[in-house]
């Protein structure tokens, strides 16, 4: 079996001094361990770590392009100016309305076009552990992914990569984008 | 907390990304249903051990299956089961009118043929809750006209209710915790 689903101790139990289990959110658990039976069937499907990256990426994407639509529905967020503003409405709105936490950004570039999101906590990475052997597997790319289709329907080009990941003993996760160029032509199709 | 259109995209994501990568006849043949319902067994299967660690031991299949309806249909879909039904033999069909998987996606009979696809994981979840709480099943689900479906859940017998799962599943409750018991022969002996 590739991802451990290992039944950890909830918050409150931590001890094992059998204290009360804080109230259980269903919808991230839900989401939580459908993301990971997911990220086993490709990893079962596809041979190589890359290529389930790559389509962990892809799939994010066309979750982003559909996501975007949501959150602009919901948030009632107006148009961003800039790259800094971008940045704290993913931070402060967006990732608090899907994912109930809120990232803390820092390490601009000189330049202001580029910045890491810093997650304490992944909500994706709930009970999971990485076996030796999936050491290239990215296995929260579906975010970045999610990054960039979302971006891309509000005209902007961005890359985004992990380059700090709790998984591989890091202490926390480090989402670095990047802002490539404005998209001014017609939208792109979504990638197939 | 994740949203719950964050569930909702990643489950089409998920059906579209397993039919698009499918292999040559892979659609035919049903692998494609099949691995969108073993997802949906795994998730099942941990979905009902967090979520029944702190209840009271159930009283008998239809008492897990009236919990399935209620308890576990609303923390998943936000509604209950809209009518359950059984024979009383084994047979069980749970009807959900307006499936918190379809309504963004038709209403009517439009796109049915295309329904199956969507419902796979769902039989799965369903499959995989029943099986962590003892009960082996076969389920399957039906749709005549979207966004109402029926998921027929038929038990299987034999697996269930050894007198060694019973007792496993007594010292769970007693210690309070949910724990996956895999050695039986030891419990026996304290």
């Amino acid at each position: 079996m590739l991802v451990t689903l290992e039944r950890g101790c909830h918050q409150g139990d931590e001890l094992g001094l059998g204290l009360p289990s804080f109230p259980i959110d269903w919808s991230s658990e839900l989401f939580t361990l459908t993301y990971g039976a997911l990220v086993t069937q490709l990893c079962k499907d596809y041979e190589n770590d890359e290529d389930v990256n790559k389509q962990l990426d892809k799939m994010g994407f066309n979750i982003g392009v559909r996501l975007i639509e949501d959150f602009l529905a919901r948030s009632n967020v107006g148009r961003c100016h800039d790259f800094r503003e971008t940045a704290d409405v993913i931070a402060k709105v967006a990732f608090k309305m899907y994912l109930g936490i809120t990232p803390s950004i820092t390490n601009w570039s000189p330049a202001g076009d580029e910045f890491s999101l810093i997650l304490e906590n992944n909500p994706l990475v709930d009970f999971v552990e990485l076996p030796d052997n999936h050491s290239s597997l990215i296995y929260s790319n579906l975010l970045c992914g999610v990054l960039r289709g979302a971006l891309e329907m509000v005209q902007m080009a961005v890359e985004a990569k992990f380059v700090q990941d709790t998984l591989k003993g890091d202490g926390v996760t480090e989402i670095r984008m990047r802002f490539i160029r404005r998209i001014e032509d017609n939208l792109p199709a979504g990638e197939e | 907390m994740a949203d719950e259109a964050l569930f909702l995209l990643l489950h089409n994501e998920m059906v579209s990304g397993v039919y698009k990568s499918a292999e040559q006849g892979e659609v035919e043949n049903g692998r494609c249903i099949t691995k969108l319902e073993n997802m949906g067994f795994r998730v099942g299967q941990g979905l009902i051990e967090r979520f029944t660690k702190d209840t009271a031991r159930f009283k008998d299949e239809l008492d897990i299956m009236k919990f399935i309806c209620k308890d576990f249909w609303t923390t998943v879909f936000k509604k209950q089961i809209d009518n359950l039904r059984t024979n009383h033999q084994g047979i069980y069909v749970l009807q959900d009118n307006k499936f918190r998987l379809l309504t963004q996606m038709s209403a009517g009979k439009q796109y049915l043929e295309h329904a199956s696809k969507y419902l796979a994981f769902t039989c799965g979840l369903i499959r995989g809750g029943l099986s962590n709480l003892g009960i082996k099943s076969i389920v399957t689900a039906e749709v005549s006209s979207m966004p109402a479906c029926k998921f027929q859940g038929t038990m299987q017998k034999g697996v269930t209710d050894t007198p060694n799962k019973m007792f496993q599943w007594i010292l769970c409750h007693r210690n309070g915790r949910l724990r996956r018991l895999t050695k039986p022969n030891i419990i026996l002996k304290t």
